[in-house]
């Protein structure tokens, strides 16, 4: 079937098997920042923004983006310098797998919420796993930028 | 020193966080067969009959193996120096099958679809036999899991196939039935931890092509290279010069690729058809057929004397492995000499064990590896001995834990507590939990009840006098340096940690270093990054290897400004001599520069270092949790630690290494278990059932850090990998006991198991 999307900022159109999932679809096209995790919707791991909607791509057929907007951290690689600064500054990337999704839920996050608060962090991010940090050094991150971000506003 | 001891970004962090395709998947070639595995329903089975000719038929089907295909000579799959100490028990693809989820046939085709679909049209005909499941009737069980006669173990551990034991031993230090006869306090408990999955982020992957010398390049993400190059070799047969190894970033390891769990099902495909071919677990391979740890149930007998000094310990592990033997004899050694040895006054004491093969899927290597399993037992048992003489734990272990020229028994790689500030974490750790006004606990008046637990660790740091730890630098043309590491970074950023150590030995901006890992055509040869041993190892090749270097651009130097070459010094940027008529000088760069015309002073330097030693790094943790006496439901508030590293040469990765650790020993302690049916099956195999922490199941954990110095590390540095997750079990099981009264020996403690043990408390009244 025939899917016209806007991926990323550019307007494409494909060819794609009815059964394909979004994940698939995008590691295909070369977004290799969606990482799959788990078959169960459990990890996080492949959320990419459907319409500035977080999404967990693998439980989204390709077919959805039909008419939409899909973005991935490849398509906003100057936020997740900036943000992404702030996890290495805590050295909270650790092995880096999870990153990308949970930075794009970060992102999601801080589109719907102004001033989120350590328990609303918690509890919106709470899908999005990572077995390595224990999770501290990553809310201390997104405080800190919070602060900064907010510094950066007033100023 | 400039970065050593500085909390300084990781090398590779704006790669990771801006997502780049570094690691395995993102890196395989293109047109990859996709390689899947036919597995046994089964958990002890002959394959009887296979066919696979309709499966051939399926369009784009590459390749079917099965038993008929593969070499029959017995490996290991576990990534350990020589001399390896698990058994050769292995095929890759073996007529028994041994578990539910063994190997039965490999099929490779062009897409997903076509595997897939090849998969179901195999006939198998099984011959079914009853497995042997419970591992406390496994030993001697006429039912065995390794009948067959070419069973291998290379190194005598007491092990028998013909009697389900993979290994026994008994190591004995006086006279303990003695000693504890003469206690005026003791205590016997048996303690029973469970089967863990390290559940890293990215599951087992490797994919695999032929080089253009004919040649297997294995691309993998794997903690140990040179060990899968060996193993890789072994398992087809072929000479391991047939076979690269090349590690991209790995997505998290914590022991899991420490087994070679995933690398010979592509390699044998790739070996056999010479295209390219990838194997990338699921989430549910990773949960039935990976490398968990092992379960373990443990005895501990303890005594003390009327002063709270404990005189005696005495430690039977049972251990179960599972399928096949990787890491089994070695696992279970920790399980009594990382606990007995907190207690330095102990007299006496044993450790005794039996590793027994079992119709589950095979344990492995997973971070603490059996340490985390026997400080759970010894520092609950110790605990409770506190209790029973109306004693603080606090105040016991304080007696007893070991101090700096203290001995620590039953612990063979040190002579005594070279480098150790417990005591100091004892009194931190006291101090940021409040703990003298938290003690015991606080009844919060809504049903809920508050208490705290208390608990010491010590690991080790590499084993001493077996890793190897290699470094290889060079000064480039243009002034910069390259380092060469076969170590892995997992995440664990040991990349990063090598560079400061040699910015700091060479006296050069971290920037000016280039770090490379791991290849095993170009790597110097490195053990690999398991058994705590990266930092402490390989950091000192690292040292070496710089010192070296810089003889040698002293050397070169000397020559060009004409003097002799121990008249001249080198600062970073010039070698120079500060004579007494004049100064002379050369730089970095020119010295570099002709190190690549008529020279012959090679500006590289290769070095290895192994350690006869293996200092404990040490720390106290306490838990304060809050328990819901309704449902048992179990939270931890608050969570510190005070930890003794040595020096912590990155202070960032080291607090987020214990935080991590940690945050995993909390799920081993409240949540993980791999749970089998009654036959055999694995009942939680996936994320939906198989729950580790999220960021809502516990509150803060804190870190704080006492270091000593440790002489024979690099920078006054140990290990903090595997220790951090040592506490958290007993932590918390004595803090619900304070809480609750309710003592909990079985892990996971689950509210159910809380909460009947209030119903038992309440009845018994």
């Amino acid at each position: 079937m025939n899917i016209s999307f806007w991926l990323n900022g550019a307007y494409r159109q494909e060819e794609i098997e009815p059964g394909m999932l979004l994940i698939d679809f995008l590691r295909e096209k070369g977004c290799f920042s969606v990482k799959r995790g788990c078959e169960t919707a459990n990890c996080g791991l492949c959320t990419v923004l459907l319409d500035e909607r977080p999404v967990l791509s693998c439980s989204v057929l390709a077919a959805r983006i039909d008419g939409k907007k899909v973005v991935t951290l490849e398509g906003m690689q100057r936020e997740a310098q900036e943000f992404g600064s702030f996890l290495a500054n805590e050295g909270a990337e650790q092995c880096g797998f999870c990153n990308p999704g949970f930075i794009m839920n970060v992102f999601a996050m801080l589109r719907e919420l102004k001033e989120p608060t350590e328990e609303q962090i918690k509890e919106y991010l709470a899908g999005n796993l990572c077995r390595c940090s224990g999770f501290v050094s990553q809310t201390t991150s997104i405080l800190k930028f919070l602060k900064y971000k907010k510094a950066q506003e007033e100023a | 020193m400039k970065y050593v001891n500085q909390p300084v970004r990781k090398t590779d962090a704006m790669a990771l966080v801006t997502g780049k395709p570094v690691y395995t998947d993102d890196l395989a070639p293109k047109d990859c067969l996709i390689v899947k595995i036919l597995r046994s329903p089964h958990a002890n089975a002959w394959v009887e009959d296979i066919k696979t000719g309709n499966a051939e038929k399926v369009a784009g089907i590459a390749c079917i193996l099965t038993y008929k295909d593969v070499p029959q000579k017995r490996f290991t799959l576990a990534g350990q120096t020589a001399p390896e100490m698990s058994p050769d028990d292995r095929l890759i693809i073996d007529r028994h099958v041994r578990f539910v989820g063994d190997v039965v046939a490999i099929v490779a085709g062009e897409t997903e679809e076509a595997v897939d679909k090849a998969l179901k049209r195999i006939k198998v005909q099984y011959r079914v036999e009853a497995p042997v499941l419970d591992m406390h009737k496994a030993k001697d069980n006429p039912i065995l899991v390794h009948p067959e006669e070419n069973w291998k173990l290379k190194i005598p551990l007491g092990g028998n196939n013909k009697r389900n034991l993979c290994a026994e031993a008994l190591e004995e230090h006086g006279d303990v039935d003695k000693v504890l006869s003469e206690c005026k306090y003791t205590v016997e408990q048996t303690y029973h931890t469970k089967a863990n999955q390290q559940t890293m982020m990215e599951t087992f992957r490797t994919a695999c092509y032929m080089d253009h010398f004919g040649r297997l390049v294995v691309l993998s993400s794997t903690q140990i290279p040179f060990h899968v190059r060996r193993i890789v070799g072994r398992a087809l047969d072929i000479p391991a010069s047939k076979v690269r190894v090349i590690k991209p970033r790995i997505g998290g390891g914590f022991g899991a690729k420490q087994t070679s769990v995933s690398e010979i099902y592509p390699a044998i495909v790739t070996w056999k058809t010479g295209r390219p071919s990838k194997m990338i677990f699921s989430r549910y391979e990773s949960m039935i057929c990976s490398s968990p740890r092992h379960e373990m149930e443990i005895t501990v007998r303890a005594g003390a004397d009327e002063n709270g000094i404990i005189k005696a310990i005495d430690v039977y592990t049972l251990s179960n492995t599972g399928a096949y033997g990787e890491h089994s004899s070695t696992t279970v050694g920790l399980s009594g000499h990382k606990s007995i040895g907190l207690y330095r006054h102990t007299e006496a004491y044993r450790f005794a064990f039996d590793v027994v093969y079992t119709n589950v899927q095979a344990a492995g290597a997973y971070r603490g590896y059996g340490a985390t399993q026997g400080i759970f037992a010894v520092e609950s048992a110790v605990n409770e001995l506190a209790h029973k003489m109306g004693m603080d734990p606090v105040r016991i272990k304080e007696l007893n834990m070991p101090i700096e020229g203290g001995p620590l028994p039953g612990y063979p790689d040190v002579p005594y507590a070279q480098s150790c500030t417990m005591d100091k974490c004892m009194a931190r750790a006291k101090e940021m939990m409040d703990w003298d006004s938290k003690y015991p606990f606080r009844d919060m008046g809504n049903g809920k009840v508050r208490g705290v637990g208390v608990a010491m660790a010590m690991q080790g740091s590499s084993i001493a006098g077996v890793d190897v730890g290699g470094a290889d630098i060079k000064l480039n043309e243009d002034g910069s340096y390259t380092l060469a590491l076969g170590c892995t970074d997992m995440g664990t950023g040991c990349d990063t940690i090598m560079a400061q150590i040699a910015a700091d030995c060479l006296e050069t901006p971290m920037e000016n270093i280039v770090v490379f890992s791991v290849d095993t055509d170009i790597s110097p040869y490195d053990s690999g990054s398991y058994a705590s041993s990266t930092t402490y190892t390989t950091g000192v090749a690292v040292m070496k290897a710089c010192q070296e270097l810089r003889k040698k651009i002293c050397e070169l130097g000397a020559q060009m400004i004409e003097v002799d070459q121990d008249k001249v010094d080198f600062d970073g940027s010039y070698v120079f001599c500060d004579g007494e008529e004049e100064e002379k000088r050369v730089s970095l760069e020119q010295i570099a520069l002709k190190g690549t015309f008529f020279n012959n002073i090679e500006l590289q330097v290769v070095k290895q270092h192994s350690s006869p030693l293996s200092p404990p790094p040490f720390m106290v943790g306490m838990a304060e949790v809050e328990v819901d006496t309704e449902t048992g439901t179990v939270e931890v508030l608050d969570y510190v630690a005070a930890v003794d590293c040595g020096t912590p040469i990155n202070p960032n990765l080291a607090r987020v290494q214990t935080e991590g650790g940690i945050a995993q020993g909390i799920g081993m302690a409240l949540f993980e278990e791999v749970q089998y049916t009654e036959k055999g099956k694995v009942r939680n195999n996936s994320l939906m059932q198989y729950k580790i922490p999220t960021r809502e199941d516990f509150g803060n954990i804190r870190v704080a850090f006492e270091s000593s110095y440790e002489e024979s590390g690099p920078f006054g540095a140990k290990s903090i990998g595997e220790l951090v997750i040592d506490t958290p079990c007993p932590a918390i099981a004595e803090a619900i006991y304070n809480a609750t009264g309710v003592r909990v020996r079985e892990l996971p403690i689950t509210p159910e198991k809380v909460a009947m043990g209030i119903l038992k408390k309440k009845l018994e009244k």
